[in-house]
């Protein structure tokens, strides 16, 4: 090969580079990435926040894993901590007791874990929502959704098998009730839970197996999907609100070096500070107040970590009695039911994406995202399903709700089974009602101009308001929106209508019948006209 | 599929791609393009500039400080045997310092992005993500080849051969799995049974003392578990617990009301017995209100009423708990009359064969 004739070699600096990129090319990646150009918006933020929490729980985690013992063997706690002196627990809890008690900063690094954790679904959470209300899941990024929500899931999955580790009697509460679920499953339920915990529960083996699941296998599935997911980022290049100047084809926004490494980079630490800020001063998770496991006690106002919340409330809402023997088995239909209706509700969100895709029939990539108003339907839909999981997630404290303000439980569980299917239906209509009165009001103020407080007196004694016109810039913010109307059904070149047809049209009338169109600058000018006649 | 359902024309951003549903107006606004820029105050005043890079090293500088005060924090805030404040404090200092050292780097980090770094806004292009059109041919062509030259598509017993065998590999690794529960132990008949049989004594929870039928008075609950549980080696006591726990209560006879005669001869002078394990799945029901005869079960909130067998009055649960029947033996403790009549806890497939 020719020598290389890099210019910039002098110094130390340069040196190490040219020695670097000699051996792994890394200045195309300089190249490549150095000047990419994110846009700007806070509410991009929530999925870096879900991705610096994943950081520090890695690093909270691995200190964790240099003391924890994920054991269940039985031994006589001799930690600091005098009220639990000579109590028989496992070495699990021990060595979480050992950690909150023994070791300086072991109690902060758990708290940093625990508040981390917590953080790391509910950023996910509101990412998802974000992506879902701005229409970001559309083409070309639905497999990106699908990757995100089997992110998601396996957040809920870490976060309960961790929330299970110290085996204390909140965790072995917790596991009590998978148990519970599992055995209520149709054919597989029995065995499934004999494979899980070794043998009866609780058994000797649940912690161990649960820990290998904890911090190998579903953090190496969180990894790569992560990796995924960011992969798909760089290849879509990011979403960006629409607004003049920002098209379906560019980019606008800052380049990474400098101002993303500055911003972004510094947002990680802003993350972990506030993390630290929340270990340092609030109490998560005292183990110690609960005790080690036994089956026999269980204290009143038992909540799990928030996120299992919304299946802890389907596992409540179902009325009772629901059990059938058939056939010579027995169908726990107060479990089926509620696991069915957890599973039809991830599968819908799983789901939505590409339905919407198909109900659409749009072909076209979208970069520029919706504004929620501007798809009506689709953010009612959005709130439904919000309202469901808030319903869902409510009746997880329902023993609370109805000590805290003195109310019956049997009401709170009542009013939640009926809100739980009518909520969703109002929370549909009203936000499709304000989308749409939203619109109407963007369309009005483009056509008759926004009111300036001005009252001016005519020569013929009328006082008028004087409204003036949106300048190019904001008018264009109000009519550069995606519009949709729904498909006339027509026979296909062979002269038929399939169900498929049928349903589609139906569907696409369900989502674009009452639809605002973008005001055309021909109506503009009328408008106009009319103003000044 | 419709290009367009008003038969308008589109104005259609790539070469033919279908919108769908998606209405574009011919006389459609056009982007008037990027808004003029608008300089920031640090761009305008120089004073500003200053200020602004002022707060930026000296955050970098308290970062340094705070990390520095964590460090003699771990030192000086050790944590004592037995001493539960001084484990407040360390963690509280030490978290502290970190916390402001993280937070420090953060704010400055962005502050400087925001304030000081060009704040030009750049333009990238997009293009569409799928390949161009030679590199999808090239792509089809590579597999149109490596069929060609692997006889992949021809040689169908080989291909055919290769799928099998791909299914049949992970099968023992999936029989392996067998190997996490006991391979001598037939589930179904371990969650038909519990501890309890003809003549073991109900002893209090934990001390396993026994329980004259003389202690307890009307309204009173004892927790108990069968005589015998304590001694049990480590690994067996929880299990054994998990299905053995009982609920111990006394009403007046009266306030019992019994299906048949033989269930009232399951109490003991209105003393009665039922498994505290949630015929749901599977909490302690450890909550008995005295005035209603209620017990609550606190995770999922199924009640169940004493004076009538145990019946579900509310609550996800679907069947009453199962009541151990009791009597008194000759020197008047309580003891079991034989093992729980029906499976404990939760529902299971195989519950009722």
């Amino acid at each position: 090969m020719s020598t290389v004739s890099a210019p910039a070699q002098s110094g130390v600096v340069g040196k190490f580079s040219n020695y670097l990129d000699e051996r792994t090319s890394i200045s195309g990646a300089v190249k490549e990435f150095g000047r990419k150009v994110f846009p700007d918006h806070w509410s991009f933020l929530l999925g870096e926040v879900a991705l610096y929490s994943f950081v520090i729980i890695l690093l909270s985690g691995s200190f964790l894993t240099f003391f924890f013992q994920a054991s269940m063997t039985p031994v006589l706690y001799e930690g600091s901590y005098v009220p639990l002196k000579g109590i028989e627990m496992s070495a699990a809890m021990s060595s979480t007791l050992d950690i909150s008690f023994d070791i300086r900063g072991g109690l902060l690094m758990r708290q940093v874990h625990h508040w981390a954790a917590l953080l790391f679904v509910a950023s996910i959470g509101l990412h998802m929502l974000r992506v879902f209300f701005t229409g970001a899941f559309r083409k070309p990024r639905e497999l990106n959704w699908s990757i995100g929500f089997v992110l998601f899931v396996l957040a809920m999955a870490e976060g309960f098998t961790g929330y299970s580790l110290p085996d204390d009697l909140l965790s072995g509460n917790g596991l009590r009730i998978i148990d519970g679920m599992v055995l209520g499953l149709p054919v597989i339920g029995t065995w499934i839970t004999f494979l899980l915990f070794g043998g009866e529960f609780p058994g000797a083996d649940i912690v161990g197996r649960l820990y290998s699941l904890h911090i190998l296998l579903l953090p190496a599935f969180v990894l790569i999907f992560i990796v995924l997911h960011l992969m798909f980022v760089i290849i879509h290049k990011h979403t960006q609100y629409p607004g003049p100047g920002k098209t379906e084809e560019n980019v606008v926004g800052f380049p990474i070096l400098p101002v993303y490494a500055a911003k972004a980079g510094g947002f990680f630490f802003l993350v972990f500070g506030v993390v630290a800020l929340m270990a340092a001063t609030v109490t998560i998770n005292p183990i110690w107040n609960y005790g080690p496991y036994d089956p026999s006690p269980v204290s009143a106002g038992t909540q799990p970590d928030w996120y299992i919340g919304f299946a802890d409330g389907a596992l409540r809402l179902i009325p009772p009695h629901l059990e059938t023997y058939w056939f010579g088995y027995t169908w726990s239909w107060n479990i089926i039911i509620p696991v069915l209706i957890l599973l039809v509700f991830l599968a819908a969100a799983f789901a939505y994406p590409f339905v919407e895709a198909w109900v659409t029939g749009d072909k076209r990539e979208h970069h520029l995202l919706d504004r929620p108003r501007n798809a009506p339907v689709r953010t009612a839909i959005g709130a439904a399903g919000v309202t469901f999981y808030a319903v869902l997630w409510a009746a997880a404290s329902s023993d609370l709700i109805a000590t805290h303000f003195k109310v019956t439980m049997e009401g709170v569980i009542n009013t939640l089974q009926i809100l739980l299917i009518v909520g969703p239906i109002i929370a549909f209509i009203v936000t499709k009602r304000i989308a749409l009165a939203l619109q109407k009001k963007d369309r009005e103020i483009l056509l008759h101009g926004f009111e300036t407080g001005r009252i001016v007196r005519l020569p013929g004694g009328e006082f008028t308001e004087v409204h003036q016109q949106l300048d190019a810039y904001d008018r264009w913010q109000l009519v550069s929106y995606n519009d949709n109307a729904p498909i006339m059904l027509r026979p296909n070149p062979q002269g038929k209508i399939t169900g498929g047809m049928r349903m589609r049209a139906s569907l696409s009338r369900f989502f674009f019948e009452d639809r605002i169109a973008p005001v055309t600058q021909e109506e503009y000018k009328q408008a106009l006209e009319h103003a000044h006649h | 599929m419709a290009k367009n359902e008003n038969g308008k024309a589109d104005i259609v951003p790539a070469e033919s791609v279908v919108t769908g549903t998606g209405v574009v107006a011919p006389d459609a606004f056009t982007d008037p393009g990027l808004p003029p820029h608008r300089p920031r105050v640090t761009d305008l005043d120089p004073k500003a500039a200053k200020r602004a890079e002022r707060v930026v090293y000296t955050l970098f500088y308290l970062s340094i400080a705070a990390s520095v005060f964590a460090v003699y924090a771990y030192m000086f805030f050790p944590i004592e045997p037995e001493n539960v404040h001084s484990v407040r404090m360390n963690t509280l200092y030490l978290g502290l310092g970190i916390a402001f050292s993280l937070l420090a780097i953060g704010i400055a980090a962005v502050h400087w992005g925001k304030a000081l770094m060009a704040d030009k806004e750049a333009i990238d292009h997009r293009h569409p993500v799928r390949g161009t059109d030679e590199t999808r041919a090239r792509a089809v062509e590579i597999f149109r080849e490596s069929d060609e030259e692997s006889g992949f598509s021809r040689r169908t017993l080989i291909r055919n051969g290769l799928i099998g065998a791909l299914i049949a590999f992970p099968l023992p690794a999936i029989a392996l799995f067998r190997g996490l529960a006991p391979m001598d132990v037939d589930p179904n008949n371990e969650l038909k049974h519990t501890m309890w049989k003809k003549g073991l004594r109900l002893t209090r929870d934990p001390q396993g003392t026994p329980i004259k039928a003389s202690e307890l008075t009307i309204g009173s609950a004892f927790q108990v578990i069968p005589e015998g549980l304590v001694d049990l080696p480590e690994h067996e006591k929880l299990d054994a617990k998990a299905k053995a726990a009982v609920l111990l209560v006394r009403l007046k006879k009266e306030d019992l009301h019994w299906s048949s005669k033989e269930r009232e001869s399951w109490s003991y002078e209105g003393i009665v017995a039922y498994s505290k394990i949630c015929t749901h799945v599977g909490c302690p029901v450890a909550l008995y209100e005295q005035q209603t005869h209620h017990l609550l079960c606190p995770c999922h909130q199924s009640q169940f009423d004493i004076s009538n067998e145990c019946a579900v009055i509310f609550g996800p649960a679907a069947r009453p708990l199962p009541q151990l029947p009791i009597t008194v033996d000759s020197e008047g403790y309580l003891v079991a009359m034989s093992d729980f009549t029906e499976p404990v806890g939760p529902s299971f497939w195989e519950r009722a064969n």
